[in-house]
């Protein structure tokens, strides 16, 4: 398969807040919120999620040091018109923290989330949406905030 | 909720919250035993599945923290706590231990395999954690004077030298 010159590259963002529990928790993560994407006949899609995180926080990579540490998870619905061949999570990095022995894998700042996909065989034309979510669990050097659901709402226009 | 967030937020914060919001370790003191509020009562099982009642431990003093597996600052603290109840439990003194791991004891179990903790460990509750003015973040601890009152709240890694002298007040 020419699997880059056939894919279709899309890259889609706007502002996604978290849900703030009485209004107190601070914001820490925000994912724009994805654009209409085309979905052509025959060709893979690839969806980017961009993120950006709060100064002076982070969440644990998608692949933990420690197994108590609950990972970066971007999940899409199953009955999707799309489905995933590949979801790639941004490079972590090794940080050492007040409260860490040694360097754990995490992320921060601005990162992407890219998911391929390829057109489910029962996918009708015309509009449709792709639901996903995307849970992390946050921490600063000082304390830690409780996993985050976001839902993540991506319109499509299937061809 | 709302209500519950309201009164825990003036229950243990006051006007700390801000601090939270802004992910600094926050702290409300209560010198005064007439200033403090009662702690709110719960019944939760430990490990054995023993009903743990705050209320039973009135007469003593009781520094009640919420934590989790996931909770890395949380994990500094527990040698603390360890620390404190073998050095203070006789003068009328204990830990207790609130997690809020959404997996519960399959989460808790394990993790207390690996360590001597000797203070009792309890399961939360969407209903106790309400009460206490819900988990923005941890950990979050509170200190509870023999009278059942809060004395002093603390959410964020504080130093080990200020629980003990919290402590030492309280049991003086």
């Amino acid at each position: 398969m020419k699997m880059k010159s056939a894919s279709f590259w899309i890259s889609a963002f706007a502002l996604l807040t978290i849900a703030a529990a009485a209004g107190q928790t601070p914001q820490i993560l925000a994912i724009e919120e994805p654009q209409k994407v085309v979905v052509p006949r025959q060709e893979e899609v690839r969806i980017v999620l961009k993120a950006s995180m709060r100064p002076g926080y982070h969440a644990n990579s998608d692949t933990p040091s420690e197994s108590y540490l609950i990972p970066l998870r971007l999940t899409w619905d199953a009955q999707a018109p799309l489905q995933v061949i590949e979801i790639r999570y941004p490079k972590p990095k090794l940080e050492k923290f007040a409260f860490t022995g040694k360097p754990i894998s995490v992320v921060d700042g601005e990162f992407e989330i890219v998911t391929r996909f390829r057109r489910a065989p029962n996918a009708l034309p015309g509009p449709a949406f792709l639901q996903g979510k995307l849970r992390y669990q946050a921490c600063n050097d000082k304390m830690c905030f409780p996993p985050k659901t976001l839902d993540v709402k991506v319109p499509l226009l299937i061809q | 909720m709302f209500a519950a967030l309201a009164l825990a937020a003036s229950l243990a914060l006051g006007g700390c919250a801000s601090q939270i919001s802004k992910g600094e370790p926050a702290a409300r003191r209560d010198k005064n035993p007439a200033d403090r509020k009662l702690a709110p009562d719960f019944e939760l099982k430990d490990l054995n599945g023993k009903t743990i009642r705050l209320s039973d431990y009135r007469g003593q003093v009781v520094l009640l923290n919420f934590w989790a597996t996931w909770c890395g600052p949380c994990k500094i603290e527990i040698p603390w706590f360890i620390e404190f109840q073998r050095a203070y439990k006789d003068r009328g003194f204990t830990v207790i231990g609130v997690s809020v791991d959404e997996d519960g004891w399959e989460a808790v179990r394990p993790f207390l395999a690996g360590r001597q903790v000797n203070y009792p460990v309890v399961v939360s509750t969407p209903e106790v954690e309400q009460k206490y003015g819900g988990v923005e973040a941890l950990p979050m601890s509170f200190l509870i004077d023999r009278e059942g009152r809060i004395a002093s709240t603390h959410v964020g890694l504080v130093t080990k030298k200020t629980y003990e002298d919290e402590i030492r007040q309280l049991l003086d």
